[in-house]
């Protein structure tokens, strides 16, 4: 079974990121890493590799400036090769434009099986997965905690705010993790070795049969109008319990419509 | 040392796998005053953190000396002295005589299975009556047809009381001194041998250490690593990988600690102001820092002499010594500027400040670091 996972690379999000002050989008000048929520899809993907007793894992990613430091780190877990877009035309590109693009690339690996994580890190829309599925034509499932493949379906338990649901699509597919789905694993000295001979493909947006019009600024739907800094957290409430304090905990729950 | 993105990723990954299998468990172990070898061991095993420096064909990583360095600054980081005291002695205490001068045989028997994670190892040294003065030992070997008879004992064996093998340096001759001493694997399932006491220590409480019993106990003549009569020398050379990373996994441990301080002063207010508006503290603290950085720099030029197969005697012996030392005026430092809340065992700092005091004893204590290096600088008479 061949299965592609969609990472991306991001800054290191130790380091205060930066705005553009023209588009607000993230500056992406410095070295990027492999986000974190996309080592669960890595490890979801080897392991369900592993269980087949066949295949591989493809990585399929779009980053600037022919940054590969992310994919190295994803492929030293265990990817056999990556597919990396990476073009100018591509700055500015929006949920929809990216889905666009991976969607293209992914098309190139043939897979049964697409998981990407249920949202970045830096960009946290939360939107490019379920395109990248409708683009393609093929059925998505989002949230899942659990994920088996057999039989040409893949079946999932997707995480709801009261439980999870049991999902049964036919494959191709595309399945969004969470984080903790799986436990990733971290390379060892032989695997960032290992990583070092793989093959990464590179690509521009006319090697995938789009037209630079179709993506980056100039083809993007979204436009991000203004940034605000997010509210100072306010000081905490400090409950005296005077024997009454379970009752003063209930009562704020219910107030903030935890319970 | 030309750090590159490889070790970046290393380092990355190395912090990640102590983040997950230690640093939450530290409390527990500390309390307990063991750690689970076996079950840790198999999960660093597996991670490929033993046997950075081995073969691959002995079931080593084949990195060179720059990933050891970064595994013991990342040891440091751990938030205790004891945890990376036991792996340090699987990784450069007990094995590296066995991945240079073993056979084929012992090393597909011992050496890959610890690397692996499955056997726990301890360096076996230390006796009641010879401590740094190694010469000193008096546990024998005596032997009989193919096997070595071993009668003696060993003090204050880290990782003692779980070991699966020892790497045990024994007087096989009458030879006396420095010579006639021979370094045998010893399986500690061998009848004759016993864990006579484990013992309970100023710091360092989650690592086990233990005193060793050996009456009559029999292991083959094939046990013997490298030649017969060459232990002591051999030991020497296994104690620089001992001292080094010692020293590299103190500057890990110091730098953390003046991190978490000058978290803490920023946070703790006196007099209306944070105290590290005091700049008292803050220059105490840049010149420790400034210190820690120096050693830093330090182990990498030692780092990078034993990456061009120099002998790193001196580099080693003033590393360990310094980091000691510095270790000791770091931690008092820290606890001292925590005031009251510093002196409790439930901060992390009163740990810090006990777990470093070894660094100056243990591996050859300061004073022989100083002999050695009057030797070494010809200041003797």
């Amino acid at each position: 079974m061949n299965v592609v996972v969609c990472v991306k690379q991001i800054p290191d999000p130790a380091n205060p990121g930066k705005l553009t002050s023209e588009t607000h989008t993230i500056v992406r000048d410095g070295k990027l890493i492999l986000d974190d929520s996309d080592a669960y899809g890595v490890e979801m993907a080897l392991q369900l590799v592993d269980a087949a007793g066949g295949g591989e894992v493809t990585l399929v990613s779009m980053a600037p400036h022919s940054e590969t430091s992310g994919l190295r780190t994803a492929l030293a877990m265990g990817a056999a090769k990556a597919i990396l877009v990476s073009d100018d035309a591509l700055a500015g590109s929006d949920a929809l434009s990216t889905a666009k693009v991976l969607a293209a690339a992914i098309k190139r690996a043939e897979p049964d099986l697409v998981i990407a994580a249920t949202e970045s890190t830096d960009g946290y829309t939360g939107t490019t997965p379920v395109q990248v599925a409708e683009v393609l034509g093929w059925p998505s499932i989002s949230f899942a905690k659990k994920v088996a493949v057999a039989d040409g379906t893949v079946k999932v338990d997707r995480q709801t705010e009261t439980g999870y649901d049991s999902v049964e699509v036919s494959l191709p597919a595309l399945v969004t993790v969470t984080a903790g789905v799986v436990e990733p694993r971290y390379p060892s000295f032989k695997g960032i070795m290992a990583a070092k001979g793989k093959p990464v493909e590179e690509l521009k947006v006319t090697d995938l049969g789009l037209e630079p019009g179709q993506v980056g600024a100039a083809g993007a739907r979204q436009e991000v109008v203004s940034v605000e800094p997010a509210e100072a957290r306010k000081a905490g409430e400090i409950v005296v319990d005077e024997g009454d304090g379970y009752e003063k905990i209930v009562a704020f729950l219910e107030q903030i419509k935890v319970i | 040392m030309q750090w590159t993105d490889d070790h970046d990723r290393f380092r990355q990954a190395v912090r990640g796998v102590l983040d997950r299998e230690v640093q939450p468990h530290v409390d527990e172990w500390e309390a307990a005053g063991i750690f689970p070898g076996h079950q840790l061991f198999k999960a660093l095993g597996s991670a490929g953190l033993f046997g950075l420096e081995y073969d691959p064909a002995d079931g080593g990583q084949g990195a060179d000396h720059s990933y050891t360095v970064i595994l013991g600054e990342e040891l440091g980081r751990v938030g205790c002295g004891g945890i990376p005291m036991a792996i340090s002695v699987q990784t450069d205490m007990a094995t590296p005589s066995l991945a240079r001068f073993g056979t084929p045989e012992l090393k597909a028997a011992y050496l890959a299975p610890a690397l692996r994670g499955e056997m726990v190892a301890s360096i076996a040294v230390t006796e009641p009556d010879a401590g740094s003065d190694v010469a000193g030992l008096r546990t024998r070997a005596v032997r009989d047809g193919d096997e070595w008879v071993i009668n003696g004992s060993k003090l204050y064996i880290t990782n003692g009381t779980q070991a699966d093998w020892l790497c045990l340096l024994a007087r096989t001759s009458d030879e006396g001194g420095s010579r006639g001493m021979s370094q045998i694997v010893f399986p500690t399932s061998t009848p004759g041998f016993s864990v006579s006491r484990s013992l309970k220590k100023l710091g360092n409480r989650s690592s086990d250490t233990a005193e060793l019993s050996f009456v009559d106990a029999r292991v083959p003549v094939a046990n013997t690593i490298g030649e017969i009569g060459q232990g002591f020398r051999q030991q020497m050379r296994q104690f620089q990988n001992e001292r080094m990373i010692a020293a590299y996994s103190a500057v890990g441990a110091m730098t953390v600690a003046l991190e978490k301080t000058a978290a803490y002063l920023k946070e703790r207010k006196a007099f209306g102001q944070p105290l590290l508006a005091n700049q008292y503290l803050q220059y105490s603290l840049a010149e420790l820092s400034a210190e820690v950085d120096m050693l830093r720099h330090y182990n990498y030029a030692c780092a990078d002499a034993y990456l061009r197969g120099e002998d790193t005697t001196r580099f080693a012996t003033i590393a360990k010594l310094k980091a000691g030392r510095l270790h000791r005026k770091v931690a008092d430092t820290c606890l001292q500027f925590h005031g009251g809340a510093g002196y409790m065992e439930e901060t992390w700092v009163s740990r810090f400040f006990r777990d470093g005091r070894l660094l100056s004893i243990g591996g050859g204590a300061d004073e022989v670091m100083l002999r050695v290096m009057s030797v070494l600088d010809g200041f003797t008479a």
